[in-house]
């Protein structure tokens, strides 16, 4: 597959483009966060549901409009330029990714048509401990002969405090199986802790005490849990990959843009060989994830044998030149960088909470060495 | 229509595959370890053994020398993408190149676009038949980085050009058969003085002079031009607009340098690693080193990724993507810092310079080497000035 993007993907980011500049400028974030951050604006919200954002990667069998998860990372992409508050990562992005493997059809079409109408939000409840690990779990699952019941704890659970549905990781009592189960947050005996972190983004930790759980709402089948939650992960990472590169881009041609105004010692201080050498090193980068993420996107749509060894690069390649980039956007800024009047601030500050979501560089470094025997 | 073209392909890969499979002897598929196990052809070449020849001439005969060039020069007549399926083949074989030739890799590109049609017919198939091995005049002693600074003379005299004055770092000087050389036509212009011009090395006053490397090779020579007489005709382009035909010819130098379109099979730093440093519970036995091949073979994947991003989005029409410069810039860089890792991973038989078992040094002269990789063809410092400037935009002072 040629690795660029066709015409149909193309109108998606143009238009996804304009309709960001208009509606979610970099200031709707600033506006959120003093606005006792607010996780998202609703009625943003609606007009991306509108917008057909929530249908995208939804099969036609349950009325979505299947355009493929290399659309939804021209969308993501752009959002990163904008870091726009939304619960497109854990509605869309990790939890309708994950609903579409479950066996369970009953349940399936009724929380796509949820989540496409833009009546629910579900968001993904797995991490245990401080850092990523798809393999710590100690969740439990007890069956009860007529249902279940769910105990444990949760932590940094995207957009769990504004989410209907939960969608919990667990083991059943055999130490097995993971289990994926579909609670609804009002259920007795969940707590929940929100959390603001250095992105003005609330995470939450969640704790489950004799949670009741319905046979029809488990998502996994069988043995199936722990390929449908891996996978979901792998395709989240490129998902978040996507929107890394939205974001970087945006840091990087803020810096250049200030480089070409600001002036010092009578010149431009984008004429100083110190600053252009590091801007075309970063250049350099920026292109090399251009192709990484790119790839991934189009792996997941192929269903390439190949998806979680370049969701694995793509999330280390972006998280090191997110790090990079946002370090330098920040200090070639000079003081106006580290000063909380100006946007540059906003993307070091989110670099630093999406580099680990999901496993940061070294674990995903790792893993790739892992994969390759070493 | 596009389904037909993509039948069409298939059926030309698995032909090619098949071909492939039945020439190339056994011997042309290893790895090359020297610049020298490559037919570089000529008017002196000698074939080192017989499966070189043998490779060379059937290629030769399926015109896939230069596989991508038109019939009339020579070439196979290829598609470009009928090319990237021979280029993918013959690196899923591992087959070695039939022939290097300067003249395909950067003097053709050159005049395909700025020759006179005649001239393309005289030099091309030439040069697709191997008959001919060209190297580069371009740098001189005060003219490095700062290459338009070019002072070798090349003095109108009615029917030819008197030329004097001397190059550097001609790349196998001492082999050529002719030489692509920069001059100076006019001294009132830094740029738009400078002329190009074909010179025959068996000219009267044509010299060269080794320059030894700290790797203990002389890749590389002087060239000396002592009152040379150039025929007029061998001017190619424009008198005085030399610099266009320069620069547009570095840009192939760079893609060359920076290793596009190699067809060799992959080595992998990891395996090499495994085998001379053993696992412990299934982890490279030296984990910091572990973590710094993880981290160069992630660039190396990627960078390939972005070559061919780079040449889908030109085929689509596309070619805002990185230039030339960045791909020179980032290619030597991993080559470079590929070798500085090789040397860790091979401790004390790295560094080994004379010994059989290492074949005279193999390993520790080409560490040596790659440190040119950043300066030949424009620093490593020039490439990211030309990224800021040219694709950037930053100011001049």
């Amino acid at each position: 597959m040629a690795l660029i993007i066709n015409e149909e993907q193309q109108m998606l980011k143009t238009s996804t483009k304009e309709f960001l500049d208009l509606k979610s400028p970099l200031s709707s974030l600033r506006d959120l966060r003093d606005n006792s951050y607010k996780t998202h604006d609703k009625d943003l919200w609606m007009e991306m549901v509108e917008m057909g954002w929530t249908a995208l990667t939804v099969p036609e069998k349950y009325n979505g409009l299947n355009f493929g998860y290399v659309g939804l990372g021209q969308v993501l992409e752009e959002m990163g330029r904008k870091l726009t508050l939304s619960p497109i990562v854990s509605t869309v992005l990790l939890s309708s990714t994950l609903i579409s493997f479950s066996k369970n059809e009953i349940l399936k079409a009724k929380l796509f048509q949820e989540i496409m109408n833009g009546s629910k939000l579900v968001s993904l409840a797995h991490e245990e401990g401080v850092h990523h690990n798809p393999n710590m779990l100690n969740s439990l699952l007890s069956n009860k002969g007529e249902g279940y019941v769910l105990n444990g704890s949760k932590n940094f659970v995207i957009d769990g405090s504004v989410s209907d549905y939960i969608i919990v990781s667990s083991i059943d009592e055999s130490g097995l199986n993971t289990m994926l189960a579909l609670v609804d947050s009002k259920s007795d005996g969940i707590s929940f802790n929100n959390k603001v972190h250095m992105d003005s983004r609330t995470y939450s930790d969640i704790s489950f005490n004799n949670v009741k759980v319905e046979k029809s709402h488990l998502l996994s089948q069988g043995d199936d849990g722990d390929f449908i939650l891996n996978k979901t992960f792998d395709i989240a990472r490129v998902g978040l990959a996507a929107e890394m590169l939205g974001s970087i881009q945006e840091a990087f041609e803020m810096t250049m843009s200030y480089l070409k105004e600001r002036e010092q010692f009578g010149v431009k201080i984008g004429s100083f060989q110190a600053l252009q050498h590091r801007s075309a090193i970063m250049f350099g980068e920026i292109e090399l994830c251009k192709s990484i993420v790119l790839k991934a996107l189009q792996a997941i749509d192929s269903d390439d044998s190949n998806l979680a060894k370049l969701a694995s690069l793509a999330k280390a390649k972006l998280g090191m030149t997110f790090k990079l980039v946002s370090n330098e956007a920040v200090q070639m800024h000079g003081g106006i960088g580290v000063t909380d009047d100006a946007d540059v601030g906003f993307f070091l500050k989110r670099a630093r909470v999406i580099q680990r979501t999901l496993g940061d560089s070294n674990y995903h470094l790792d893993r790739v060495a892992k994969m390759n025997n070493y | 229509m596009e389904t037909q073209v993509k039948v069409d392909l298939t059926s030309f890969r698995m032909e090619t595959r098949k071909w492939l499979e039945d020439n190339c002897p056994e011997s042309m598929r290893e790895k090359l370890t020297d610049p020298n196990q490559v037919y570089w052809g000529g008017r002196k070449a000698e074939f080192s053994n017989k499966d070189q020849k043998v490779w060379f001439e059937k290629m030769l005969e399926k015109k896939w020398i230069v596989p991508y060039w038109e019939s009339k020069y020579g070439g196979g007549g290829l598609s470009l993408e009928q090319n990237n399926v021979l280029n993918q083949e013959m690196g899923r074989l591992g087959c070695r190149k039939p022939h290097i030739n300067f003249g395909i890799t950067m003097l053709g590109p050159a005049m395909l676009k700025f020759a006179s049609e005649e001239q393309k017919l005289h030099y091309l198939p030439q040069i697709s038949e191997a008959k001919i091995r060209w190297v580069q005049g371009y740098s001189e002693p005060n003219a490095g980085s700062d290459l338009a600074n070019l002072q070798t003379k090349a003095e109108d005299k009615g029917d030819h050009f008197l030329v004097t004055g001397s190059k550097v770092w001609t790349s196998f000087g001492d082999k050529g058969d002719w030489i692509f050389c920069l001059v100076r036509t006019d001294s009132s212009s830094k740029h738009k003085g400078v002329s190009f011009l074909l010179i025959d090395m068996a000219s009267e006053g044509v010299t060269t002079r080794p320059i030894k490397l700290i790797s203990g090779n002389s890749p590389f020579t002087e060239t000396f031009f002592d009152s040379v007489k150039v025929p007029k005709e061998n001017l190619v382009g424009t008198l005085n607009e030399g610099w266009t035909i320069a620069k547009y010819l570095l840009t192939h130098e760079r893609q060359m340098i920076g290793g596009i379109g190699d067809t060799d099979k992959k080595e992998y730093l990891r395996d090499e690693a495994i085998k001379v440093l053993g696992k412990n519970n299934d982890i490279l036995s030296d984990t910091i080193l572990r973590s710094k091949i993880a981290e160069l073979e992630m660039n190396q994947e990627i960078f390939d990724l972005t070559i061919q991003r780079t040449m889908d989005e030109h085929k689509a029409g596309n070619s805002s993507g990185a230039a030339s410069s960045f791909f020179k810039y980032y290619g030597t860089e991993l080559s470079i810092q590929s070798e500085e890792l090789r040397l860790s991973v091979n401790g004390f038989n790295a560094s080994e310079w004379t010994s059989k078992e290492s074949n005279n040094g193999l390993q520790a002269r080409y560490f040596c080497r790659t440190k040119g990789h950043s300066i030949e063809g424009g620093t490593h410092e020039v490439q990211l000035n030309i990224i800021a400037k040219r694709i950037l935009g930053l100011p001049s002072k």
